[in-house]
């Protein structure tokens, strides 16, 4: 029992009267680690014990101020600048229009920052091992007594050679009409407890809580998201390709197109495997102007360039990892008709495949129209500069 | 009864029980097993509520269309519920914040439960604008966060208020609600001999220890937050109100829609309290903490919001018939006269001529009537939402695209599971909480403050 530490003595009273006359007196006599509990708050008991006024208010006023300006610059912010969007003929910044929530969101942070504030930060809770717990005296004054526990470490109570006056404590407890005196150790488990990261307990705690974190979140996100109606419309009630009907004859979702039907801006092509009659019954439909060389050089630049080089010479960004073209600078090249390249274009030559997919037949012409005027560029005649 | 000393203000609670006593009484559900009644009434509420996650169930998979909704009646029994549950959580509010402020100390007996109210009727509110969106997973999109599409809501729509205003209105009440708590967390930590309960209140009550240094900030914050949700419960019905006030609906283009809503709000919440607390207060014996004073107070407050409501119908009646606007005068004699005439003097009645009866002392102090009063208000502001909602959007300007709305299974299974996750919940929390606030009640026992006589 002795080597117990000793945090306090504390004192239970009857009535409101007595309990609050006890702090009146523990403050004359210049107790300053004292306190006073009882089931519910007195009127009364803050002035007795000389408590300064709560500055809980500050809190409030500075949080709720802060939280009213920071949305007000946010809400302008998001609306006016980062997605400026015109709704209903309203100025963008339409600050009427956010004083709703701007007194949401104030209400909402200074009310949060109070009560942290009080609880975590005034109080210092959670605190489940102060030494008043689980006490007789914590038991009576929780429910219908009064109780004043006066700490042992009150300067009133050190003697001048640092030991405890303990009987001052007890004669001024008895003087004051305290009826039950009991004095108050510490707890030797909670003073002794030291929390361990490695405790097995709690490596187990957290193991569990990472399997069911990892399990939440891959189910939520690999099978919950896949199962209707989670999985974004991605099964509807329509049809879709390769699927089967009973709406039509052949059971088959999809309807072929009549024989013989032709879709807009896609004539057939006619000379397929026949490249030189091509060449000579097919003509550039596209005159040559600025905007269809434009047109022409930006195409040019993304399908022809990668092999055939910016210039059409076979230097291309891809020399080396397949057999180079030969130059489009060639006589042969020259000599052809726009209708031969259009040939070699549209069906492919030896490794070239077919651009026909990524070019539409006008995109083709213009773009041989700006080969020609690279071929002309680097062949340039006399007759050019004038 | 006859001769009132009013210099001599009436007891709060009544038979002057022991502290003691009352930590007894109080904590007792929380101790004791339930009794068949309990289970009974258990099990009621969860065939409610397993009924309407059917509904919502057969929502999220097949859409909307299952519900009765059309085109112009896109809102209909599912905005009429939220307006009606969130109506109901205000009376929760008004008695443990305005009456707080106001000094109101027979509130003490019935703030704990009226609060616990407030949450559970916002949580159930919260359902439907959320299974209304389609995709209600998709829920998330409804808060301003930087996300990938570089889009933000359009600040300028009360929906977005409504957004703001519902979820600050859940967390503060919540807050306020488990600030109260803490005490009580901490009497029942001392009173248990339960090891695993001693655990759980230990944790709740954070090491609560009842000093006076605590209660004065205690006081302070409890000050605080009243004085913040006083405004914040007059702004959140206000705010669903301009749901319907911005538009420029007929029937809806109202600027008397706020304050008309708020005390409809608080005239069905307070209803659907006094109804709860007369069954609570008998089935747990709290006679003398839940009070016939207490009760008629209630109901003086149910007469005065009632009043106000009926006088909110009158004028806006006048004013359609005064602004000269033909949609608008059309909207009003549609109400009256047209295909939803019944809901519309179903309406008027419950919630217009019965309250009146309260002027009557002998009423306003009998459980029977008050009882039957209190439902009949429920059902008429129920009534009230679904006539502003579906009448207007039926019938408005253009008659070529008038739809009439009928609700389908689905909107009743949801309706009814609404009332079923509602009192699911409030039937736990009688159990696992106190339902009165025990260090409240305690402050206001004759006898338990300081006489201030002798110093």
């Amino acid at each position: 029992m002795s080597n117990k530490i000793l945090y306090s003595y504390t004192g239970i009273f009857d009535t409101p009267d007595q309990i609050i006359q006890a702090a009146e007196m523990a403050v004359k006599e210049g107790f300053t680690k004292y306190d006073v509990n009882t089931p519910y708050p007195l009127h009364g008991m803050d002035s007795a014990m000389k408590l300064p006024p709560s500055k809980l208010g500050y809190i409030a006023l500075i949080f709720g101020l802060s939280a009213a300006l920071a949305t007000a610059l946010v809400i302008g912010w998001m609306s006016a600048i980062d997605y400026p969007l015109v709704v209903g003929g309203k100025p963008l910044f339409s600050f009427p229009a956010y004083v709703p929530v701007m007194f949401e969101v104030t209400v909402l942070t200074a009310s949060i920052a109070t009560v942290v504030a009080m609880l975590f930060f005034f109080f210092k809770l959670p605190n489940i091992g102060h030494p008043l717990h689980g006490t007789g005296y914590m038991k009576t004054v929780s429910s219908d007594k009064y109780g004043i526990s006066i700490q042992v470490n009150d300067p009133k109570l050190i003697l001048p050679d640092g030991s405890f006056n303990e009987s001052f404590i007890l004669k001024f407890l008895e003087s004051v009409g305290s009826k039950e005196i009991a004095p108050v150790y510490w707890d030797e488990e909670e003073i002794n407890h030291q929390n361990k990261i490695l405790d097995p307990k709690f490596m187990v705690f957290l193991f569990v809580v990472a399997i069911i974190t990892s399990a939440v979140t891959y189910f939520s996100l690999n099978i919950l998201m896949n199962i209707t109606p989670f999985n974004w419309m991605a099964e509807q009630q329509k049809l879709s390709v390769q699927q089967t009907s009973s709406v039509f004859k052949n059971h088959s979702g999809m309807l072929v197109p009549v024989p013989g039907t032709v879709a807009r801006n896609s004539m057939p092509y006619q000379f397929s495997g026949q490249p030189d009659s091509a060449g000579k019954s097919l003509i550039n439909p596209i005159p040559v102007s600025i905007e269809s060389l434009k047109k022409g050089e930006i195409k040019f630049d993304v399908y022809c360039s990668p092999c055939h080089g910016f210039n059409g010479d076979g230097a291309g960004r891809l020399n080396g990892q397949f057999p180079n073209p030969p130059t489009l600078h060639s006589d042969k090249v020259r000599k052809w008709t726009d209708a031969r390249i259009f040939a070699v274009i549209t069906e492919g030559q030896n490794v070239m495949p077919s651009y026909a997919s990524q070019l539409t037949v006008d995109e083709r012409w213009t773009v041989i129209n700006y080969i020609r005027a690279l071929q002309r560029a680097l062949n340039a005649m006399e007759s050019d500069l004038k | 009864m006859d001769s009132v000393n009013y210099k001599v203000e009436i007891p709060v609670i009544e038979g002057n029980p022991s502290l003691g006593g009352l930590d007894e009484l109080i904590s007792r559900p929380t101790i004791t097993k339930p009794d068949r009644k309990y289970y009974i009434a258990l099990s009621i509420s969860l065939s409610m509520l397993s009924l309407g996650v059917i509904g919502v169930a057969l929502t999220f998979f097949y859409g909307i269309g299952m519900w009765g909704n059309n085109i112009p009646v896109a809102w209909a029994f599912d905005i009429t519920n939220f307006v009606f549950w969130v109506g109901i959580g205000h009376a929760g509010t008004l008695i443990s914040a305005i009456l707080f402020l106001l000094r109101q100390k027979w509130r003490t007996g019935i703030s704990r439960f009226a609060e616990g109210m407030t949450i559970f009727a916002v949580m159930t509110a919260g359902i439907f604008p959320i299974i209304h969106l389609g995709r209600p997973w998709l829920a998330g999109y409804l808060f301003p966060y930087p996300n990938q599409h570089s889009l933000w809501v359009n600040f300028t729509s009360p929906l977005i208020w409504d957004v703001f205003a519902v979820s600050t209105y859940f967390t503060v009440s919540l807050i306020f609600w488990y600030v109260g708590l803490i005490p009580d967390l901490a009497v029942l930590r001392e009173r248990t001999v339960n090891k695993i309960k001693k655990i759980i209140y230990s944790i709740f009550s954070l090491g609560w220890r009842f000093s006076n240094r605590h209660w004065q900030h205690y006081d302070m914050v409890y000050l605080i937050l009243a004085g913040f949700a006083t405004p914040l419960v007059l702004s959140v019905h206000t705010i669903v109100s301009f749901d319907f006030a911005v538009s420029i609906l007929p029937g809806w283009h109202s600027t008397i829609f706020p304050p008309y809503f708020v005390a409809g709000a608080v005239f069905s919440g307070f209803a659907m309290v006094q109804n709860i607390l007369i069954l609570i207060r008998k089935i747990f014996n709290y006679e003398h903490i839940i009070t016939l004073n207490t009760l008629e107070k209630m109901n003086k407050v149910i007469l005065l919001t009632g009043s106000m409501v009926g006088y909110s119908y009158l004028m806006e009646m006048f004013i359609a018939w005064y602004s000269g606007i033909q949609p608008e005068r059309f909207v009003f004699i549609n109400r009256a006269l047209g295909p939803y005439a019944v809901e519309f003097w179903i309406m008027v009645s419950c919630n217009v001529i019965f309250p009146q009866l309260f002027w009557f002392k002998k009423i306003r102090r009998s459980i029977i009537i008050m009882f039957a009063i209190g439902i009949f208000v429920n059902v008429g502001m129920w009534m009230e939402r679904f006539v502003i909602v579906v009448t207007s959007l039926s019938r408005d300007f253009l008659p070529s695209s008038w739809h009439h709305f009928t609700p389908t299974w689905v909107d009743f299974s949801i309706l009814i599971g609404s009332f079923g996750f509602f009192f699911t919940w409030l039937l736990l929390f009688t159990k696992a909480l106190p339902v009165v606030s025990m260090a409240e009640v305690k402050a206001v026992l004759k006898g338990s403050q300081p006489t201030h006589g002798d110093h």
